[in-house]
């Protein structure tokens, strides 16, 4: 695969010689998706910059520094810190179960008193991370292996496990999808996939028993939305009516009816594409589905460009997570998929979500910097 | 680094499954963007204009009705409602609890809310209370901080200044009954109401007035954020009835001397109805504001029948008074004429049986005039047999009886003039000669009502044209019922045989008629006229043998109507009345007396002399 790999290495590894080596291409697409989450944030508050949009400008600001700090440091760094970072998130999991802040019937949040930190949002990525350092330095054969998946499952359902008690099935599933697709492109056995996918679907009614209340409805809903237009149904359904109401042009910047009397829940936050469709049109909702499209491409891209295992792996593992949220969260606004409460990145107000998707992609970054550093094998 | 290179190509090869199915999942987002955006983009377009647009509909004021003078007989008051929306209310039980501590709700009402607003989504305002006074309007608006979603409302309630005097012409209005209720949105209009009897009811259409339309832009809450446009309601049309409400008023009080009765005072040249009266009545301002189960209850199983308005469908034997027809009928045949006399000997026989008068001692020589006066049923008898029923039934109907007008209310009734064909088809039977003995003096089967015997009499003292009675006038400047009677048909019947029977019944009034002790006695003023008396139970002829009872011995249900048809002045006959005095026993005892006052009184206020807008 030496058609991604650079012929000139990145050597330089002075601050200026990294700085050289960023992709920079992507850092821009992120600050334009920003800028249309601000620009969106800016409408669904009716044309003001308060409350959402400041404070998202301000968040994004300081997470673009995060991310390029990150994207600076030493990736041997950052590989030695691994099972610390894991470990850590893993006892703050815990920590918002014992002492957690309850919001939304949910315990998600943990206040720290200048902002509240959600762990959930953290284990996306040291998981991630986990299972990219863990594979690092495994032989094809071994991977092969179905005794060898034992520890990989571990640091999958450990996190998964602590974060579906909160209870938040949105971001547990996307913890288990992104797993899952790092386990398969690291070489685990197709077969293994297809007793896997229909042990899942066999599962579907076991885990149903499992479920709160109000999870069941939105499954229920999703399914037949029109059952109850004025009740359970009623978001998917105003969403639709929004998005479609767009039509080619949309109804122009702060035009949007549905959003801006309210018919459109979360509009700021879960709901924000569909406010930005539907004073965009179709034409500014396939403009973002592309942007979001570039975005996810620079991630392989950057992944294929890596020539150590951990590199590669963390950067595809990352840029798995980054599009499943766009496509679970875009697919849900559209009523193809049930409303599982999944944020769309780096658009949809919120502090936390904000904060990792940066750090993911400082990560990223930092793997297109170090592409070719060299790391130890062994745990 | 075969090992490393090994894994890196499953690696590239795997990604790229990975990376295609994301591509799948991308191409069917942008798939359904296409599908919702631009192919149903229009359906959802509209269902978002839809969702933003709130047609409001403002109910149209409810025309007045007045009487010939322009005098309200049915008008609008301001009510005043105290309404409360249980989306800005946050504990409603609470809120209609405090509510309770400022103005008197019943525990019925509280009840009524709360399940009104489980039923309906919380932004629709539901009514707690209404017909405030003024002082309760001025509590509750002073006391509204502390109610969160109360708020009073101005409506319109339907009023009756002349109350129970007017309730069986003008009628009352009540709810929509739920049946055909989703065809117009105005109908569903919580607390619209519709005519529910009489002018009321016939004419809502009128009445009612179109409704406007306010179209709001709302946000998903209901709650209007502007309004976009307006169209104002069109009120409904004023009707102007023939009524006079004063006289109408004196007739009803005049009526109130009986348990139960009814009176029709009519104009004999134009059909024009200047009272319609039945006693006792009702009120209908009770219906407005919702009438109590109880009192309707009682207004309903009262024997006396109050929500009947009797003038029009209490159906009677006209008795004597149906002499006049039989009179007509035998002077027109041409087999007898005015000095065609009969010896009265208290009694005739056909065949086996005997058919008595009403004057055991018999009334000796009569003719047609005498006959009449003294309502000499021997004559009449005779007279039948000359003629026969078909004769009698043919005159009945040319002036009047037997069928409906098409009156301007709804509740008339045809009643019935018997013949041979009718008794052959309807009865399935034979005639008996002694059925015509029977229905000529107005027994039997015939049956009439108070505004048919008007009618009848207004025919034959106007000269013998078919005026037909009618009541609603016009709608603002539409008229409603068409005049016909300026051009109404001559009923063919010679003028010298009218006469002879406007002389019997001026004799009537006279020394040794049957009313004389009612007659008019002022200067000026005069009056003819026909008592009448029919039987609501048949004598039989053991009680006969041993002596008929008396009839203030009987009860109340079963003592004889007394009635009364009468026209003034004499000379230029220009009203007719018919006054029915149920079970009053005597129509010159009964009736004749309040005939009397009427036409003096119709005499004195002479609503004649003023034409009704828009009559020519």
């Amino acid at each position: 695969m030496s058609l991604f790999q650079s012929h000139i290495h990145s050597d330089d590894m002075s601050i200026l010689g990294r700085l050289k080596q960023l992709a920079w291409g992507q850092i821009i697409l992120i600050c334009v998706l920003a800028c249309i989450g601000f620009l969106s944030l800016y409408s669904a508050a009716g044309g003001t910059i308060d409350p959402w949009a400041s404070a998202q400008i301000i968040r994004f600001l300081f997470s673009l520094g995060l991310l390029l700090g990150i994207a600076l440091l030493d990736i041997r760094l950052i590989f030695r810190s691994v099972w610390v970072l894991y470990g850590g998130t893993l006892i703050l999991l815990l920590l918002v179960d014992i002492i957690g802040h309850v919001g939304m019937g949910a315990q998600r949040w943990l206040d720290l008193g200048i902002m509240k930190l959600q762990p959930s949002e953290l284990a996306k990525v040291t998981t991630v991370m986990a299972l990219a350092r863990y594979y690092h330095g495994k032989e094809l054969a071994d991977v092969r292996k179905i005794k060898n998946l034992l520890v990989p499952a571990i640091i999958i359902l450990m996190p998964v496990g602590l974060v579906v008690t909160q209870p938040d099935l949105g971001t547990g599933m996307a913890i288990i999808f992104a797993g899952t697709a790092m386990l398969f492109v690291v070489g685990v056995p197709y077969r293994l996939f297809i007793v896997g996918i229909l042990g899942a679907v066999g599962a579907v009614p076991i885990a149903w028993q499992f479920l709160r209340d109000y999870q069941k409805n939105r499954v229920l809903t999703f399914l037949n939305p029109e059952s109850d237009p004025l009740g359970a149904g009623f978001h998917i359904t105003q969403s639709k009516i929004a998005l479609g109401s767009g039509g080619f042009t949309g109804k122009g910047f702060l035009e949007g009816t549905q959003s801006h009397l309210n018919f459109l829940p979360e509009k700021h936050t879960d709901f924000i594409f569909t406010l930005w469709a539907e004073e965009w049109g179709f034409l500014g909702s396939i403009g973002l589905l592309t942007l979001l499209s570039l975005i996810i491409l620079y991630g392989y891209w950057i992944a294929f460009r890596c020539r150590n295992h951990f590199a590669r792996l963390l950067a595809f593992g990352l840029t798995v997570n980054f599009s499943i949220y766009v496509i679970v969260n875009i697919g849900m606004v559209m009523g193809l998929l049930p409303v599982v409460g999944i944020p769309l990145p780096l658009m949809s107000y919120g502090g936390t979500a904000m904060l990792t998707v940066m750090m993911a992609f400082g990560l990223i970054q930092s793997c297109n910097v170090h592409r070719d550093a060299k790391l130890p094998r062994g745990l | 680094m075969d090992r490393d290179q090994e894994k890196v190509d499953s690696f590239a090869r795997r990604a790229f499954v990975v990376g295609g199915l994301q591509g799948i999942g991308v191409s069917i987002l942008g798939w359904r963007l296409s599908w919702l955006q631009l192919v149903e983009g229009e359906r959802y377009t509209t269902l978002a204009e839809n969702n933003r647009i709130n047609v409001r509909i403002i109910p149209p004021s409810r025309g007045q009705i007045v009487d010939r003078y322009g005098v309200p007989l049915a008008t609008n008051l301001q009510n005043f409602q105290v309404i409360v929306t249980p989306e800005q209310s946050e504990n409603l039980e609470k809120t209609l609890r405090d509510l309770q501590s400022v103005i008197t709700v019943d525990e019925r009402d509280i009840a009524k809310a709360i399940k009104m607003a489980k039923r309906s989504p919380s932004y629709v305002p539901v009514e707690v209370r209404d017909n405030l006074a003024w002082e309760e309007v001025s509590k509750v608006e002073l006391a509204l901080p502390h109610l969160p979603g109360v708020t009073i409302q101005a409506g319109e309630l339907r009023s009756y200044p002349y109350k129970d005097s007017t309730a069986h012409i003008v009628g009352y209005v009540g709810r929509v009954s739920d049946v055909g209720k989703m065809k117009d949105s105005l109908l569903s209009l919580p607390g619209f109401q519709v005519g529910k009897s009489a002018i009321e009811k016939k004419n809502d259409l009128d009445l009612r007035g179109k409704p406007g339309r306010a179209e709001m832009e709302v946000n998903v809450h209901g709650r209007p954020v502007r309004q976009l446009g307006i169209q104002p309601p069109v009120p409904g049309a004023r009707l102007i009835l023939s009524i006079d409400a004063e006289f109408q008023r004196f007739v009803q009080q005049r009526l109130a001397t009986e348990r139960s009765a009814s009176a029709v005072v009519m104009d004999v040249e134009t059909g024009e109805v200047y009272a319609c009266v039945s006693h006792p009545s009702f009120d209908p301002n009770a219906f407005s504001g919702g009438i109590s189960a109880m009192d309707w209850e009682q207004l309903r199983d009262d024997p006396t029948l109050p929500l009947n308005n009797k003038a029009i469908n209490g159906v009677y034997p006209p008795g004597s008074t149906f002499k006049i027809v039989t009179a007509l009928a035998g002077l027109e045949s041409g087999l007898i004429n005015g000095s065609w006399t009969v010896t009265c000997p208290g009694h005739f026989d056909l065949g086996k049986s005997r058919f008595h008068c009403w004057k055991s001692g018999g009334h000796g020589t009569v003719n047609v005039v005498t006959a009449l006066s003294h309502s000499c049923d021997t004559y009449f008898y005779k007279l039948a047999t000359v003629i026969g029923i078909d004769r009698i039934a043919d005159m009945a109907r040319r002036l009047g009886l037997g069928s409906v007008y098409g009156f301007d209310l709804p509740e008339e009734k045809p009643g019935l003039i018997p013949d041979v064909k009718w008794k052959r088809e309807v009865k399935n039977d034979i005639w008996h000669p002694g059925e015509s003995l029977v229905s000529a003096i107005g027994q039997g089967a015939v049956e009439t009502t108070p505004l048919q015997l008007a009618t009848m009499l207004s025919r034959v003292v106007n000269g013998g044209k078919a005026i037909s009675p009618w009541l609603a006038g016009y709608a603002n400047e539409i008229p409603l019922s068409v005049n016909l009677n300026a051009n109404a048909p001559k009923i063919d019947i010679k003028s010298s045989n009218l006469a002879l029977v406007r002389r019997g019944m001026e004799a009537v009034m006279e020394q040794g008629g049957t009313a004389y002790g009612s007659r008019i006695t002022e200067e000026g003023m005069t009056m003819g006229g026909k008592t009448g008396t029919s039987q609501v139970r048949r004598i039989s002829m053991a009680e006969r043998a041993s002596g008929v009872r008396r009839q203030e011995d009987l009860p109340w249900h079963l003592r004889h109507h007394a009635l009364f048809i009468g026209y003034a002045p004499t000379d230029t006959p220009k009203y007719a009345c018919c006054v029915v005095v149920e079970h009053g026993i005597g129509g010159s005892a009964a009736a004749a007396p309040i005939a009397r006052d009427l036409l003096l009184e119709v005499q004195k206020r002479d609503p004649k002399s003023r034409k009704l807008e828009g009559t020519s």
